[in-house]
């Protein structure tokens, strides 16, 4: 089949889904009918699994983690333009109103969903705001001038970054830090492990890491090196003489 | 009893370019993929390295010996200075080893307490890999997914980002006389792990290490330089080669041992003697903590000494040189998150002058912005948008009109666009409208309700210029990418696939049928595959030479030589 296997439905009381081949076909019903040109299309109303359908997306997209704030917006603004043209007379409410028109179940469900639509992306952009006010570190300087500029006949600075690194062409002690510096060391950076080495730099998941590491105790862990270790070892032996 | 699974790979100096090789029934996987994810995700145990020198290789046969030293040092989870086969320190050298080049094998130990494949299936559910909920995925090579391709300046280089956090850059060959049919092909040159997944404590989220953008800086010395980025932190990254090293200390023996002053009668003067060929990649600025929302653009500044990076809401603009401070330069953030009704899709610097650049959103608009104005550019200088044509008007409009992808032409005197359906030309002194639109799947149009459905409307396609703007190209669905010839006004649809390209063999140009009698070439809308979508391409800045990313293949295709 061309597109994916349907929509996965939550709730068991949802109306027929339109058969995956009418999928295919030319669909119009969903152009907004107020314009002339799209004379040839059947109802005024959108389907409402159409709506049904973004509601569903717009609240998967709310219990994400850290939702994606494009898709929300877009999302959000599709919804409201389907709301906009299922009650053409109404104005669209930023603040949730009860729902006045009589028992059309499109119409209390437009409404109950629009209440928590907007109750949910209120308080999720709320929740951003705030949390941007609480994580942002150093706080990004607004300079009085134009910052654009570049500091006139200054040679590029990269040219300075070069005098950082080391001259040397082989491998001394201090590199070997870098030599594994991309290296992921945080399930290990725990007290299973003793810190007592120079070269240990704590890892950047030091919380789920020192969980998962205590599994094991060292003796455990000594048993299956020396396993694999003396399996390994074997006599170099006499070279040509380099 | 516990299942020891064991990596072991060849480093050569840094794991920055390796080789495959062959060592026993133990070999998982070549060691450039130091982090894998997947193992990670289905790995509960510690971790743990060990290194292990080698002893004799008449060519490729590795040896191995433990040092002795490392038999204790294991317990750090860290390495000691390498040993030499004897099992005494010293530093890594050519004398240890087969002479060949200083090679390391590391071993890595995976001890997993519970290893199921599908623990790695719900993580994957848990985790927000990508918006839909909807749609097949193919979990086991999830981390290989190409998320950006770039060419260098001079084309010589070419970097690829995937959602691993790791960053792969291919050289070209340097052409030879001997062999002029080869017209230079790309090799791995370096690969290095640039972003990990990192945790935000306070907010209880993970942030992905997929790289979202690479942008490289115009070479200035030996080394190269380029600029990764994931959805926090940007991160300058110097490439650069060793192929000497020094010889002949006085005060270490051949093997790295101190020498006791007493006993050295003679001095020599060090000489650099050569070396095989080393590639390391060093992080050298790391730009953090100064975006809140998902950065998903980033741009070199034509005066070489600034980029700015922008996220969903707002454009920060950095020295290279300072990590601790960057300027906003736009925010978009309405006082009042209820009002948020658009977010920044995309921003470049223009190619030559310094202070201007453009941003697009997700309601289709392009606004140029000139930093000498203010500092906080929130006015524009140019709002590009071209009204709404009212007989395709329908619910999806705004999603179909969001712009993915901004990018001005060489000359500086184009901006092109893409957004869901078409990619569009803008003249600079135009504002109302672009001068040309080019259909890229038209026949999407009518299927936008199912593409919603499965999200695949959201997708964000990027686009590029040829190096002399006269050709633009983008990718499509089923695998295909679209070229267009702005002055001859053809345009082809070609398709990145491993079935259908051999090695030299000739692109064949692809049609999709739209009507209802298909040609035996043709392929129907309804059988498009819409899993595999080409979202990133590159054009080599001078010659005919594309990158295409399909999911996690590389595709690069060249013209033909005569």
């Amino acid at each position: 089949m061309m597109l994916s296997k349907g929509l996965k439905r939550k709730r068991e009381e949802e109306e027929e889904e339109e058969p995956e081949k009418e999928a295919l076909a030319v669909d119009t019903w969903w152009l907004d009918p107020r314009l002339p040109a799209v004379a040839q299309a059947p109802p005024a109303v959108p389907s409402n699994s159409l709506l049904d359908l973004s509601v569903l997306k717009l609240h998967h997209s709310l219990r994400q983690s850290e939702p994606d704030l494009r898709h929300l917006v877009l999302l959000v603004n599709t919804l409201r333009r389907i709301q906009a043209s299922m009650e053409p007379e109404a104005t669209l409410p930023s603040v949730p109103s009860p729902p006045e028109a009589p028992g059309v179940a499109a119409d209390s469900l437009l409404a109950s969903s629009d209440a928590a639509l907007s109750a949910s992306m209120a308080s999720l952009l709320e929740d951003l705001s705030h949390i941007e006010g609480l994580s942002q570190a150093p706080q990004p300087l607004v300079d009085e001038g134009p910052p654009g500029r570049p500091s006139g006949g200054a040679p590029p600075g990269l040219g300075a970054l070069d005098l950082l690194g080391p001259a040397t062409g082989c491998l001394l002690d201090d590199e070997l830090e870098g030599l594994f510096e991309d290296i992921d060391t945080s399930m290990y950076d725990s007290e299973l492990w003793a810190p007592a080495s120079e070269g240990l730099k704590p890892g950047p998941e030091d919380g789920p890491g020192k969980e998962e590491g205590l599994e094991l105790d060292e003796a455990q862990l000594d048993y299956l090196l020396d396993v694999l270790v003396g399996t390994q070892a074997l006599e170099r032996p006499p070279g040509p003489g380099r | 009893m516990v299942t020891l699974r064991c990596q072991l790979g060849w480093a050569k100096g840094m794991p920055g370019s390796l080789t495959e090789t062959d060592i026993g029934p133990s070999v998982v996987s070549p060691l450039d993929r130091v982090t894998p994810p997947s193992c990670k995700r289905q790995m509960m145990g510690p971790l743990s390295f060990i290194t292990m020198n080698w002893g004799a290789c008449p060519g490729h046969t590795m040896v191995l010996q433990p040092s002795e030293r490392h038999n204790r040092d294991w317990s750090h989870g860290r390495l000691g200075p390498w040993c030499s086969p004897t099992g005494s320190p010293a530093p890594l050298s050519c004398e240890t080893g087969c002479g060949e080049g200083s090679w390391i094998l590391v071993c890595r130990l995976l001890v997993p307490t519970q290893v199921s494949l599908l623990s790695m299936e719900e993580d994957i559910d848990t985790r927000k890999i990508n918006n839909s909920f909807l749609r097949d995925h193919s979990y086991a090579t999830e981390a290989d997914i190409i998320s950006t391709v770039e060419f260098n300046h001079t084309g010589e280089l070419l970097a690829t980002g995937d959602k691993g956090g790791r960053v792969v850059i291919f050289q070209r060959e340097q052409e030879s006389k001997n062999q002029v049919h080869r017209r230079g092909e790309y090799n791995v040159y370096s690969t290095f792990q640039s972003h990990e997944p990192e945790f935000d404590y306070l907010k209880s989220l993970e942030i992905e290490e997929k790289i979202n953008k690479i942008r490289w800086l115009p070479q200035q010395n030996a080394a190269y330089f380029l600029l990764s980025t994931n959805d926090k932190t940007v991160k300058l990254w110097k490439v650069s080669e060793r192929d000497k090293r020094p010889e002949g200390y006085n005060l270490k023996d051949e093997e790295g041992r101190l020498r006791d002053p007493a006993t050295i009668t003679t001095l020599r003067v060090p000489v650099l003697r050569p070396m095989d060929l080393m590639v390391e990649a060093t992080p050298r600025r790391v730009f953090a903590n100064a975006h809140t929302y998902h950065i998903n653009s980033i741009s070199v500044n034509s005066d070489y000494e600034t980029y700015m990076s922008a996220d969903d809401l707002r454009i920060n603009l950095w020295n290279f040189e300072i990590t601790n401070q960057s300027f906003n330069i736009v925010d978009i953030k309405p006082a009042n998150m209820e009002e948020l009704t658009e977010v920044i899709t995309a921003a470049e610097f223009h190619p030559h002058h310094c202070n201007t650049f453009v941003y697009s959103s997700s309601k289709g608009t392009i606004r140029l912005c000139d930093m000498r104005a203010s500092a906080l550019c929130d006015r524009h200088t140019k709002f590009f948008e071209e009204p709404e044509d009212p007989s395709n008007r329908s619910f999806f409009s705004e999603i179909i009109s969001s712009i993915s992808d901004v990018k001005f032409s060489h000359s500086g005197r184009y901006i092109m666009t893409r957004d869901y359906l078409t990619v569009k030309v803008w003249d600079l002194n135009m504002e109302n409208r672009p001068i040309e639109t080019y259909q890229v799947h038209d026949y999407l149009r009518s299927k936008l309700c199912s593409l919603y459905e499965n999200d695949c409307i959201f997708d964000k396609f990027e686009c590029v210029w040829n190096g002399s703007d006269s050709v633009i190209m983008t990718g499509s669905y089923n695998n295909f990418f679209r070229m267009f010839d702005r002055n001859t006004k053809r345009d082809v649809t070609l398709e990145a696939s491993r079935e259908n390209s051999k090695p030299r063999a000739i692109l064949k140009p692809r049609k999709v049928c739209v009507g209802g009698k298909r040609r035996k070439d043709e392929i129907s809308v309804d059988s498009l595959d819409f899993s595999k979508k080409i979202l990133h391409t590159a054009w080599h800045p001078s010659e005919n030479i594309i990158a295409v990313a399909a999911t996690n293949n590389l595709y690069i295709f060249q013209d033909k030589v005569n």
